[in-house]
């Protein structure tokens, strides 16, 4: 254990931390990018609400969160730890320092933009994931005919529970067989929360923190692994630039201001 | 290019021991020759000084003509000034203007402490090369040559890595004050030559623990040391050590 030891407390071992942390993250958001896409469905949330069940009961998914929450904290931790030991390697500070000439703001901002997301990632938590988990989100009612596929929206009293996270059968009607889906109307809470423009404008300037931070921080990973060369680099800096930088943020972006301006 | 003269505000580090605080001073430099060097202006000043009776301005130098790595000057901002690739002693007068007020100051970094003014100690840089950047060759006769192949694309990359000169000037411009470039060029040139294998792994090792003992920042990839270095040393570089390092820490003997 102690060549381990000496790995994750050198400087190099810190950054190891940081990337694989980081890219993990990175994988994280494409699939809540393009989960959260079903939020732009015109099905009174119907996708959006079963999908928000699927990644809180799938053993699998709930495993892969619980790592995925660890790696917030162990990036966040890491990260703070860096800025601050790299800050006393030079005690006193240059006069004039012209950094624009030689490297890009963003990756001399990294824990500036870190730290902005770690205060939007609480808000969005607390918003979002503590209110599904702990708080209280309305249920809906989702009766789809079995025949046509039409699907008919009822809301919940404000009152009811279910022990179930989702509660389904099936009932034979005049016209014909519903399947009943009852769910946590989480689309229910984005559409409420995103009438706050204050809100959205939180969500704005974290999805262009997101932007900078990952321009630089999707790249730098791999050069911390050691994957540098010619081969692949061109693919690293499109990805990281017009994936990571520009399309995942866009993208989320889009959301809160999609439910702003169709309240 | 015909000579112009510059008239110049020069504010310059001066601090008279390790334990002075330190402060900038301030120059008035009058008919400043377009072709003179930054180093000799700085002669020019320190005649001035001499002539006033004043203490000259202690900075670095030795070769003068951009490979001993000595001049360490951190002017407007980046070390050795605004021009790529160059030394302070290859930086010349035309590269400014007239009426110009240049700040100068000492490399600022824990592991290089200011010894007076403009000069720092860089021995740091000395421990870390003592920590494995070497080979281990038995004494007898010198070899043939060629006896070893080496493609020329190895001998290419390590020569282009043992082009450092060790001035500091990475851990100068970076904002960690890392000295990632120094040690990785230094891990390259080795490693990437057959003579380097035997201690391949023990010297990696060895000299990231020596650099992050003696206090150097890490690494944020930022890429302002290759963009300053007067040697144009690659960031492929620190990719190879991040590789190598890793290797050696799980896999190594």
């Amino acid at each position: 254990m102690n060549w381990f030891l000496k790995l994750m407390s050198s400087s190099l071992g810190k950054k190891y931390v940081m990337a694989l942390t980081g890219l993990f993250l990175c994988t994280f958001l494409v699939v809540h990018m393009i989960g959260n896409l079903q939020l732009f469905k015109s099905d009174n949330g119907m996708a959006f609400n079963l999908y928000a069940v699927l990644m809180t009961t799938n053993p699998l998914i709930k495993t892969v969160s619980y790592l995925l929450y660890a790696f917030i904290v162990l990036h966040a931790i890491q990260g703070i730890r860096l800025v601050f030991q790299n800050k006393s390697s030079r005690p006193v500070q240059y006069a004039v320092y012209d950094g624009k000439s030689n490297s890009s703001w963003a990756s001399r901002n990294m824990g500036l933009l870190g730290t902005l997301l770690l205060v939007f990632l609480v808000v969005h938590m607390s918003d979002f994931w503590w209110e599904y988990k702990f708080g209280h989100v309305p249920y809906a009612t989702y009766a789809t005919n079995i025949e046509t596929g039409e699907v008919k929206f009822i809301p919940a009293p404000a009152d009811y529970k279910q022990f179930n996270k989702i509660e389904e059968n099936v009932i034979s009607t005049a016209d014909g067989q519903y399947r009943i889906v009852t769910v946590k109307n989480l689309y229910l809470e984005v559409k409420e929360g995103f009438k706050a423009i204050w809100l959205v404008a939180l969500y704005i300037i974290a999805m262009a923190a997101v932007s900078f931070h990952l321009f630089h921080g999707f790249k730098s990973a791999f050069q911390t692994f050691g994957l540098n060369h010619s081969k692949y680099n061109g693919i690293i800096n499109f990805i990281g630039v017009w994936g990571f930088a520009i399309a995942i943020p866009l993208a989320f972006a889009a959301m809160p201001i999609y439910f702003f301006i169709n309240q | 290019m015909s000579e112009k003269l510059l008239n110049l505000t020069l504010k310059v580090w001066r601090q008279r021991n390790s334990k002075d605080k330190g402060g900038f001073e301030t120059y008035a430099m009058k008919g400043v020759s377009t072709d003179m060097s930054f180093l000799e202006m700085f002669d020019v000043l320190n005649e001035q000084l001499i002539n006033e009776g004043k203490d000259p301005v202690a900075f670095d130098h030795d070769c003068r003509e951009g490979i001993c790595g000595m001049c360490s000057m951190f002017i407007n901002g980046r070390p050795h000034g605004p021009k790529q690739a160059v030394t302070t002693c290859q930086l010349h007068m035309r590269s400014f203007n007239d009426g110009d007020t240049i700040t100068v100051e000492p490399w600022r970094a824990k592991p290089f402490p200011v010894i007076k003014d403009l000069v720092v100690d860089r021995s740091s840089f000395d421990r870390i090369i003592s920590a494995g950047g070497f080979i281990s060759v038995n004494t007898g006769n010198a070899q043939d040559a060629n006896a070893i192949p080496i493609s020329k694309e190895d001998a290419d990359e390590s020569f282009a890595a043992a082009a450092c000169i060790g001035c500091g000037a990475c851990v100068a411009a970076c904002k960690n004050a890392s000295a990632m470039l120094f040690v990785s060029a230094k891990v390259s040139q080795l490693a990437l030559l057959p003579q380097g294998q035997p201690e391949r792994e023990q010297r990696v090792l060895n000299m990231v623990a020596q650099m992050d003992s003696e206090g150097f920042g890490s690494c944020t990839n930022t890429g302002a040391c290759s963009a300053e270095c007067p040697k144009e040393i690659s960031l492929s570089n620190i990719a190879r050590m991040n590789r190598d390092y890793f290797g050696a820490s799980i896999a190594g003997k």
